[in-house]
């Protein structure tokens, strides 16, 4: 039985991690994160979960603190956004390169500067090439959802990578809307326990954890991480296909909004998907052929999945939440791009950066992009291949 | 997973080989590995000029002074590597520096 | 498609307008519909002007843009009248909703020549009647429920008393109060 209620995408997933009760979380705010360590100091205070909740003097602690619980054997996660993510970028890596299983609930927010509070993904994306796990949700049921998978993919033995489980801040994180919540005990029995095959508490086998690895070993050890994020691609669907036997909601590497015959695509990360549906459905009224792929998984990266998905698009425009100042573009413009040349595809696509620091986008900007896109087909011509959308020119 | 075994693992190791997270599932694996042949300077231990006052023991970055019932034993040879610090420290002139292994 | 009421609400720091989006979607949540309140981030200050916005509609809402074309328009503080474009996009056959201790008369010539339905409500009178202090939220609440008819306002009473038992189970004194400010709203607001 699932229970019907309203949360913001905080309390959906701060609800999430007292479902799942890990050992330990350690945290430090930082807005639009703030909330969530909050919720779940408040569980803990009320006796709704035993988790061990380390108040630290700043992310780059909350993330060596979750990165040091985690190897001595505790299921751990964090929360953070923005700055707080960009303090904790040494642990990131040693993290990953560890191969210690931890999530991070993270809700994104523009980098500074200038400084702002408000969402985009340049601190996720800045940390892309990190080796974390990525996943990112739409709105707060899928900031829910994927929390509750998070640790069965992370801890998966053939994965043992770190997770972001990441969501727009203020979009979902603040925003109150309808969501279906899963029994405790059916959240307990799908998440299980945490049983670690090595963990530094462990008294009948020491261990050492993240010793220094010389030229000699360094790419050995950077392959082993490479196969890991390899392997998660099939965990990933594994775990989503055991999620939908518990809660009737279907998740992959990706979704399709009226995309199997769509002539013109939009590819796009997070909240803006929604937005994109409703463009859709008006555009697919006056019979436009009109088609989303929501990127839900962007570590590991499906690329050849997207080229497939992609295949009979005429052209595309990849919606970057963030600009990577390579001059050409965003991190997922260059990835989607790459993943089309691979496959050898012939549709035109081009790269729009969107909604940077909070910059709103509307129904109306959407139904502007397929028209751009119509226009590209029709005349093959590109033109600002790599462009701003609500800019003000 | 059983104990590591590092003699197994070396720079010619595939990366198939290398545990996950370079992690090594075992204590103490570091006296496997015998890093005194990187020793240029060797200190030798005069006994009989030793008082036994045991400041070397803690000063010595490299664990090579063993202590038996309270008392300090000639270097471990296999780990020292030939820093000096514990002849500059000892009081005594007991510990002396000669060129080489 | 089916029908969404959309609502943009304008209040100041501190006031509890985005409080206010965030109970009216709580109880239109609990009489059935599909909902979304949500704040518009500017200066986290106690004064600066804020937004707050609510969709509330039979089926599942999936739009995460602001609401640029409101049916609805909600001012928490009649001195935002001044600084702040209200009507701005206010559908005409929509309304706006004014806490003032002013007259009709008095607010119309700060709205832009907005021809919809206007509606005031001295929240101020009510609130110090019904509660002993001023707190705008209640009222506005209630004139939200009573002009845009999202839900019947019986449900809506039995929902807040709900509420109300649930969030003041600690001072039950005040509850009576806070129902006693719904229900004049309903009467008082023109």
């Amino acid at each position: 039985m699932s229970i019907r209620e309203r949360l913001s995408g905080n309390e959906a997933v701060a609800f999430a991690i007292r479902q799942i009760n890990p050992d330990v979380m350690p945290a430090f705010p930082i807005t639009p994160s703030t909330e969530i360590p909050q919720y779940v100091a408040n569980y803990i205070a009320n006796g709704k979960m035993d988790t061990e909740f380390i108040p630290v003097e700043s992310e780059h602690s909350s993330m060596s603190a979750t990165v040091g619980a985690s190897a001595a054997g505790a299921r751990a996660l964090t929360a953070t956004s923005s700055c707080g993510m960009a303090l904790m970028w040494e642990e990131l890596y040693v993290a990953a390169s560890n191969r210690l299983p931890l999530a991070l609930a993270l809700v994104n927010r523009a980098l500074s500067g200038p400084i702002n509070i408000n969402c985009d993904h340049s601190d996720s994306m800045g940390a892309r090439d990190s080796g974390w796990l990525q996943i990112y949700a739409e709105n707060n049921q899928e900031a829910y959802d994927n929390m509750l998978q998070a640790f069965r993919i992370s801890e998966h033995k053939d994965v043992r990578l770190p997770i972001m489980i990441c969501q727009d801040g203020f979009i979902t994180s603040h925003a109150v809307e309808n969501i279906e919540l899963l029994e405790d005990s059916v959240v307990r029995s799908f998440v299980g326990e945490y049983e670690p095959e090595n963990y530094l508490l462990n008294p009948e086998q020491p261990i050492a954890v993240g010793p220094y690895a010389v030229s000699n070993y360094y790419m050995e050890t950077k392959m082993g991480q490479r196969t890991a994020m390899n392997n998660a691609r099939q965990v990933i669907l594994d775990i989503a296909k055991e999620f939908e036997a518990i809660s009737g909601r279907r998740y992959g590497f990706f979704e399709e909004y009226q995309l199997a015959d769509a002539d013109y695509a939009i590819l796009i990360i997070g909240s803006a998907a929604g937005t994109c549906k409703d463009a859709i459905d008006a555009l697919r009224a006056e019979g436009k052929k009109v088609g989303l792929l929501k990127l839900r998984v962007f570590r590991p990266f499906p690329a050849e999945e997207i080229a497939a998905a992609l295949s009979h698009c005429k052209s595309i425009a990849i919606m970057d939440r963030c600009d990577s100042f390579s001059g050409n573009g965003g991190p997922l413009g260059a990835e989607v791009s790459q993943a089309l040349y691979n496959a050898h595809s012939t549709a035109l696509a081009v790269n729009y950066i969107y909604g940077l620091g909070g910059r709103d986008i509307r129904v109306e900007d959407f139904e502007d992009i397929y028209s751009r896109l119509e226009t590209i087909a029709e005349t093959g011509q590109v033109t600002d291949q790599y462009d701003y959308i609500g800019l003000r020119k | 997973m059983s104990a590591t075994d590092i003699s197994k693992i070396t720079e010619k190791s595939k990366w198939q080989d290398i545990t996950p997270g370079n992690q090594i599932y075992a204590a103490g694996t570091s006296r496997e590995f015998k890093t005194g042949e990187w020793r240029t300077q060797t200190p030798v231990w005069v006994a009989e000029k030793c008082k036994q006052c045991l400041l070397c023991v803690p000063v010595c970055p490299d664990s090579s002074i063993p202590v038996e019932h309270c008392e300090r034993q000639d270097f471990d040879y296999d780990h020292c590597k030939g820093c000096g610090i514990c002849a500059k420290v000892c009081p005594f002139d007991s510990i002396t520096m000669k060129e080489g292994q | 498609m089916s029908q969404t009421v959309e609502i943009r609400w304008h209040g100041r720091g501190g006031q509890g307008a985005k409080t206010a989006a965030l109970l009216l979607a709580d109880v239109a949540f609990k009489t059935g519909m599909h909902v979304q309140g949500f704040p518009e981030y500017g200066p986290e200050r106690m004064g600066a002007p804020i937004t707050a916005y609510n969709r509330i509609s039979d089926a599942p809402i999936r739009v995460h843009s602001n609401i640029y074309t409101p049916q609805y328009v909600a001012v928490v503080d009649e001195t935002l009248l001044e600084s702040v474009d209200v009507t701005n996009g206010l559908r005409e056959d929509g309304a706006i909703i004014i806490n003032t201790t002013q007259p009709k008369e008095a607010i119309l010539p700060h709205l832009k020549g907005y021809n919809g339905r206007v509606h005031t409500l001295d929240a101020k009178k009510i609130s110090l009647a019904t509660l002993g202090k001023y707190y705008p939220n209640s009222p506005m609440l209630a004139a939200v429920v009573a002009i845009t008819r999202v839900m019947e306002q019986e449900a809506f009473l039995r929902e807040m008393e709900l509420s109300f038992q649930h969030k003041f189970a600690k001072k039950p004194e005040v509850i009576h109060g806070n129902m006693e400010a719904l229900k004049m709203t309903f009467k008082e607001v023109q």
